[in-house]
C-alpha cells in the first residue's frame, strides 16, 4: 500500500497532466524517494494507485536507468563515464573508489553505505573527471579530493 | 561584443530573480509580444530573424512554429515543450542557461507559446541538473506571483501553464518524439514521423518542442528586432552561440561568441590551446554524435552551414578533444559505447548494431582484431545510416565512427599489425 504522502505527492503531479497514467515515472520518482528502491511491491502499489497493470509500470520501471528495481544503499555514487571524463581519467577515479570500497560497479557495500553504479554522461565535462553522490555533483576529481568526499556520506 | 545570452549570468553566484530581471528589461519581450503583437506576427519575426534550434538539427525555428494548425478539428490544448534533457556527452550549455538564468528561458516559453497559442507547458529536464531544476522551480513560482504565467496573463486574457518534469534518465528522450512518449509517463521510444509533433504531439495535440538555448533567444529578439540579431552573427546565420570545449586544453569551459567564429579561435583563444605535452589530433564539433574535425579544419566558421561542408555537423556546439596521448580506438570505442548503452532497444539496426560495433572495437583495444573487421565497422556505419534505423540515434552514433575510420585508419592498423593497443 502506498503511504499517505506518497499518495498525497503523487496526486499533486496528477493535477498536471490530463490524465493519470501520465504521471507513472513521478510516481516512480517518489516512491523511490520514499523507499530507496522498487520493489516488486512498490510496483504495485504504483499500479493499482494509477490503474494500470503491474506488467506496465514495471516495463516503465526497467526502461530508465535512475529507477532501481533492486535493493541500493544508503549513498549512490555514479562514475561518469563520459567521453570527456574517459580523456581526463575516469578510470583512476573509478580504481580509487573500488579500491576503498571494496566494491565493483553495481555493487553495494556490506554495511549498506554505498552504492557504486557507472553513468553515461553528468554534463560536467569542462570539470572532468565528475561523479555523483545523491543529488550532488563533484568535479575535477583527483585521489585525494576522492576521500574528502566520500568521508562526506554516513 | 554582445552576449545578450550570457550578460547576466554570473558563474558562483545566485541568478537574477525576477525583479532584477525586470530591471534588466528582460520581461520587456513578454509585455511587447502579449500586449502589441498578435501571435503570427511573432513567429514572421522570428522566421525573419533566421534563428535556427540550438539543440543540435539547427532547423529554423519560425518555420517549425508555422506547422502548428490554427484551429484543430477537435478541441484541446496545444502544447509548448522545452528539450533541458541535455545528456549529449561533452555538452554542459543549457545547464549554464538553467542555472543562470531561469527568468530569461521562462520569457521565451511565454512568448513562444503565445506565438503558437499553447495553453500549457513544460520544461523535460534532465535529472542530474537537480539544481538547475530547484532554480527553475522557484523562477516558476515567481513568475505565477507576478502574473507572467497562469491566467489572464497581464490583463490580455491569454492563459498559460508552466510545469517541470524531471527525468529519470536515459539519453534517448532528448529526441523530441521519445520525450512527448516520456513525458506522458511511457517508456522513451521515439515515434514514427509523420505526423510531426506540430500537428500531433503531446497528448495527440499540436506540439512544439525547442531547446532551452532557442528559446532564449525569443525575449531578445522581440524586444530588439531580427536585424539585431543578424548583425550578431559573423556569417549569414544569425545571433550567438554557445560553444564549450572540454578534453586536454588549458581552460576548458562555455563561452558566448558570435555565430561563425573559427574554430581555431575558440580552441587556441578561448580555451587556451592545448596542455603542455599534449598535441590536438581531432575535434568532435558538437556532442558525440558528430563526425570528428581535425587540424585541417581549424580555420572552419562554426556555424552549421560551414561545418556541414566539412562533413560534419555543428550540433551543440561542445567540442571535445581528441589529444595524442589519447587512443583514437577506444575514444570512439567510449562513445559507441554510449550509444549501445543508450539505445532504446525499438529497432534491430540500433539495437543490434551498436553492441556489434562496440565488440568489434574492444578486439583492437585487446589487439585481437583482423584487417576484415574495419570492413565490418565501415558496412555497419552503412548499415546504421539515416533512412535505416526508426530514429536519428544509431545514425548519430556512427558518426564518429565512419570518421574515425577515416581520419585515423593507420591508428586502426596499428592496433592489428602490434597485436595490442600502442597506447597502453
Amino acid at each position: 500500500m502506498l503511504t499517505d504522502e506518497e499518495r498525497k505527492e503523487i496526486r499533486e503531479e496528477i493535477k498536471l497532466y490530463p490524465y493519470v497514467e501520465a504521471v507513472c515515472i513521478d510516481a516512480l520518482k517518489i516512491v523511490q524517494d520514499h523507499r530507496g528502491w522498487i520493489s516488486d511491491e512498490a510496483v504495485n502499489d504504483i499500479a493499482s494507485e494509477l490503474e494500470m497493470s503491474p506488467a506496465e509500470v514495471d516495463s516503465i520501471a526497467t526502461f530508465y536507468t535512475r529507477i532501481y528495481r533492486k535493493p541500493v544503499g544508503r549513498n549512490i555514487i555514479l562514475v561518469c563515464e563520459g567521453i570527456s571524463c574517459m580523456i581526463m581519467g575516469y578510470e583512476s577515479v573509478y580504481e580509487k573508489i573500488s579500491g576503498k570500497l571494496n566494491v565493483k560497479f553495481g555493487e553495494t557495500t556490506p554495511d549498506g553505505r554505498f552504492t557504486l553504479l557507472p553513468v553515461s554522461c553528468l554534463g560536467d565535462c569542462d570539470h572532468a573527471p565528475a561523479l555523483m553522490i545523491n543529488n550532488d555533483h563533484y568535479n575535477d576529481l583527483t585521489h585525494d579530493t576522492i576521500d574528502e568526499i566520500l568521508a562526506k556520506y554516513r | 561584443m554582445e552576449t545578450p545570452l550570457t550578460q547576466y549570468i554570473k558563474p558562483g553566484t545566485p541568478p537574477p530573480g525576477i525583479k532584477e530581471y525586470e530591471r534588466t528589461g528582460g520581461y520587456d519581450g513578454v509585455q511587447r509580444a502579449l500586449k502589441e503583437m498578435k501571435p503570427a506576427e511573432i513567429t514572421a519575426l522570428v522566421k525573419s530573424s533566421g534563428l535556427t534550434g540550438r539543440g543540435g538539427a539547427g532547423f529554423p525555428t519560425g518555420m517549425k512554429w508555422s506547422f502548428v494548425p490554427e484551429k484543430t478539428e477537435v478541441k484541446g490544448f496545444k502544447y509548448l515543450v522545452t528539450n533541458a534533457d541535455e545528456m549529449e556527452p561533452g555538452t554542459f550549455k543549457d545547464r549554464y542557461l538553467l542555472e543562470g538564468n531561469p527568468h530569461q528561458l521562462i520569457a521565451g516559453m511565454i512568448i513562444a507559446s503565445y506565438a503558437i497559442q499553447a495553453q500549457k507547458s513544460y520544461i523535460f529536464i534532465r535529472w542530474a541538473y537537480k539544481k538547475a531544476e530547484i532554480i527553475i522551480r522557484k523562477a516558476i513560482a515567481e513568475a505565477y506571483e507576478a502574473g507572467y504565467l497562469g491566467e489572464n496573463i497581464l490583463g490580455t486574457g491569454y492563459n498559460l501553464d508552466l510545469y517541470i518534469h524531471s527525468s529519470a534518465g536515459r539519453y534517448i528522450c532528448g529526441e523530441e518524439t521519445a520525450l512527448l512518449n516520456s513525458l506522458e509517463g511511457k517508456r522513451g521510444i521515439p515515434r514514427t514521423k509523420p505526423p510531426f509533433p506540430a500537428v500531433s504531439g503531446l497528448f495527440g495535440r499540436p506540439t512544439i518542442v525547442n531547446n532551452v538555448e532557442t528559446l532564449c533567444w525569443i525575449p531578445h529578439i522581440v524586444a530588439k528586432g531580427s536585424d539585431w540579431f543578424r548583425q550578431l552573427s559573423l556569417t549569414g546565420e544569425g545571433g550567438t552561440k554557445l560553444y564549450g570545449v572540454s578534453g586536454r586544453v588549458k581552460s576548458p569551459g562555455l563561452w558566448e561568441l558570435p555565430m561563425g567564429t573559427s574554430l581555431r579561435e575558440i580552441i587556441y583563444d578561448h580555451a587556451g590551446g592545448m596542455q603542455d605535452g599534449y598535441k590536438l589530433r581531432g575535434v568532435i564539433p558538437g556532442g558525440a554524435s558528430t563526425d570528428f574535425m581535425t587540424e585541417n579544419h581549424l580555420d572552419t566558421k562554426m556555424d552549421f552551414e560551414s561545418v556541414r561542408s566539412t562533413g560534419s555537423r555543428l550540433g551543440t556546439g561542445t567540442m571535445i578533444i581528441l589529444d595524442d596521448k589519447t587512443c583514437p580506438v577506444a575514444f570512439i570505442r567510449n562513445m559507441i559505447k554510449f550509444f549501445a548503452d543508450e539505445s532504446c532497444g525499438w529497432c534491430t539496426p540500433c539495437r543490434e548494431g551498436l553492441p556489434w560495433a562496440v565488440k568489434l572495437l574492444d578486439s583492437f583495444e585487446k589487439g585481437t582484431a583482423k584487417e576484415e573487421d574495419i570492413g565490418i565497422l565501415e558496412f555497419l556505419s552503412r548499415y546504421m545510416a539515416p533512412g535505416n534505423t526508426f530514429c536519428a540515434h544509431a545514425p548519430g552514433a556512427v558518426e564518429p565512427l565512419q570518421s574515425g575510420l577515416r581520419y585515423f585508419r593507420k591508428d586502426f592498423l596499428r592496433h592489428i599489425e602490434e597485436k595490442h593497443c600502442p597506447w597502453k
